[in-house]
């Protein structure tokens, strides 16, 4: 056919990718979507997103892998789009990762540092919304303390929101960068990587070692590893577990092939594993009671080789940053060869140009929020 | 629906075999040319290219596959973003005759797209571009160095190449556009 670029939801129907009318989106109704097309507005949890979707993401990342491997990394996908990175917490890693990401494909970036905004002279979040869209944001990147916060922007804002992490709530960028490293590790199956993949982590044992109560980067990978078919295992002192294993024994959403097991064994747990993650374990949990002392979590939850010795002689580890090395992560584990947290801050960059590029396409219609 | 036929499978061999001796004649020889088919039926051809050069010269020519998406000038127009196909050139750009292969040339931006995005991979020495069908209906000053068949058109009618690598089976057809009469012009995004 004369256009000869494949259009998700368009395809290579007859005529189809040729009838696009002049300078306007098609009205939705005239055409559903077909396999393929993303439809999310917004991205604020990983829990709205079908394995087709998921799918679309990873293979998206494939091609900003290779434009990231070129001479000049640089695409002009999203010119002339802002995109607006507005963090309510403390980060380094995350955010300079979503800005190198935006500025890969050409974007227009803002950075917004709250400790400098008017947010410390009492702006509310919707106001600082309202605003930063009448400032010209397209796309809102937001990180906030509180769980739920991108949903009341989202709600507010006309352009689309992606979550940056909130509070315990879901960091969906980071579950999908880990899903996308796992995937670029076991890719010598071809069958991983091929398009249309099955859920390629079936019948792979991957363990969440540490504090999964608190932890956003947790929830939204047990919502992508199950979706992949992985037997997930947590893992971690019984204090910050709690609540999970009602929610094992429920399955994730209620859906029955979505399992995980939840165990305070880590031995059990590593025994024949194929993936392990260790999770940050922040200094403040100690004055809520739930560790005795970080010398006691390191010699009972530590990731030490030696440990790691009764998983898969393949397994590899990942960690979310920023590690505490010597606590839930021995250094020689860590730089060691089983390690692919550098893959992960890499991946990093490729999955949010990914989900920026997507986002910056899809519709604008409320019906296809979240 | 099936269209007119333009072209069946033997004069589509028969065309990749003389755009295939062009190439070598307007090179003067195979040195520093490489073929770069634009995803996704250029790629095809591109390969098939190389396989008529490697059978009259006895020379391989290096084969990339580039996919323009990134650099469409339509992107904030279309319903959702393409899906991206890939691109590969597993050589060095720099100062080699580059030869974009595409199926049918018609507004001409999908090659402005692609030549955007080779130069962010080097500097060619030359660009030239091979194209099975030409349309017609330039949008931007581009033309074709090397055409299989020159088709005149209307912006009505679809031009749709099928080739067996993607679509089980080799031929060219041109049929009006389902839905010409509803809507019409049609500013092409990339084509």
């Amino acid at each position: 056919m004369s256009l000869d670029v494949e259009r998700p939801g368009v395809g290579d129907a007859p005529a189809a990718g040729d009838s696009t009318p002049a300078g306007g989106r098609p009205p939705a109704v005239d055409r559903p979507p077909a396999a393929g097309a993303w439809l999310h507005r917004h991205l604020l949890d990983v829990d709205a997103l079908s394995w087709p979707d998921i799918d679309l993401v990873l293979r998206t990342t494939d091609a900003m892998r290779e434009v990231l491997a070129r001479p000049i990394a640089k695409v002009p996908a999203l010119r002339g789009t802002n995109v607006t990175i507005l963090f309510y917490e403390a980060s380094t890693r995350t955010r300079v990762s979503f800005e190198v990401a935006a500025r890969n494909l050409s974007a227009d970036v803002s950075n917004i540092a709250v400790a400098s905004s008017s947010v410390t002279k009492g702006e509310s979040l919707v106001d600082t919304v309202k605003t930063v869209e009448a400032l010209g944001a397209r796309i809102l990147v937001i990180r906030h303390a509180v769980s739920g916060a991108p949903y009341l922007a989202a709600s507010v804002f006309t352009g689309h929101v992606l979550n940056g992490g909130d509070g315990w709530h879901a960091h969906p960028t980071q579950a999908l960068l880990d899903l996308y490293t796992m995937r670029s590790r076991l890719a010598g199956d071809v069958a991983v990587t091929a398009p249309g993949a099955g859920r390629f982590l079936s019948g792979r044992k991957v363990v969440i070692v540490g504090d999964v109560l608190h932890s956003r980067v947790a929830r939204s990978n047990i919502w992508t590893l199950t979706a992949a078919g992985a037997d997930l295992w947590l893992c971690g002192p019984a204090t910050l577990l709690r609540g999970f294993e009602a929610w094992a024994r429920a399955g994730a959403g209620g859906v029955a092939d979505r399992r995980f097991t939840v165990t305070s064994d880590l031995a059990a747990a590593l025994r024949d594993a194929d993936a392990v993650m260790a999770l940050r374990i922040q200094q403040e949990r100690m004055a809520g009671g739930m560790l005795p002392s970080l010398r006691e979590y390191a010699a009972r939850y530590g990731l030490t080789a030696e440990r790691l010795g009764a998983a898969k002689p393949a397994a590899f580890v990942l960690h979310p940053g920023p590690m505490n090395e010597g606590v839930e992560i021995a250094p020689d584990v860590a730089s060691g060869p089983r390690s692919v947290i550098t893959d992960q801050v890499t991946n990093g960059v490729a999955v949010r140009m990914a989900l920026l590029y997507l986002l910056a396409g899809s519709a604008g219609g409320e019906a296809l929020g979240g | 629906m099936t269209g007119r036929r333009i072209m069946t499978a033997d004069e589509i061999r028969r065309a990749v075999v003389r755009i295939s001796h062009e190439l070598v004649e307007k090179q003067a020889g195979t040195a520093g040319l490489a073929l770069v088919g634009i995803q996704r039926r250029g790629v095809p051809l591109a390969r098939r290219l190389a396989d008529a050069v490697d059978e009259h010269e006895g020379v391989r020519l290096p084969v990339g596959a580039l996919d323009i998406t990134f650099y469409r000038d339509d992107l904030s127009l279309v319903a959702a973003q393409p899906v991206v196909k890939g691109t590969e050139l597993p050589f060095d750009l720099n100062g080699a005759t580059i030869v974009l292969v595409d199926d049918v040339l018609y507004t001409g931006r999908t090659i402005r797209a692609a030549m955007d995005a080779l130069v962010d991979f080097g500097r060619p020495q030359a660009i030239r571009l091979a194209v099975l069908v030409d349309r017609g209906h330039r949008e931007l000053p581009i033309r074709a160095d090397h055409v299989g068949k020159n088709v005149p058109t209307s912006r009505e009618e679809v031009v749709r190449v099928h080739l067996t690598e993607i679509d089980g089976e080799d031929d060219v057809e041109i049929e009006r556009r389902v839905d010409a009469a509803v809507v019409e012009p049609i500013p092409e995004g990339i084509v």
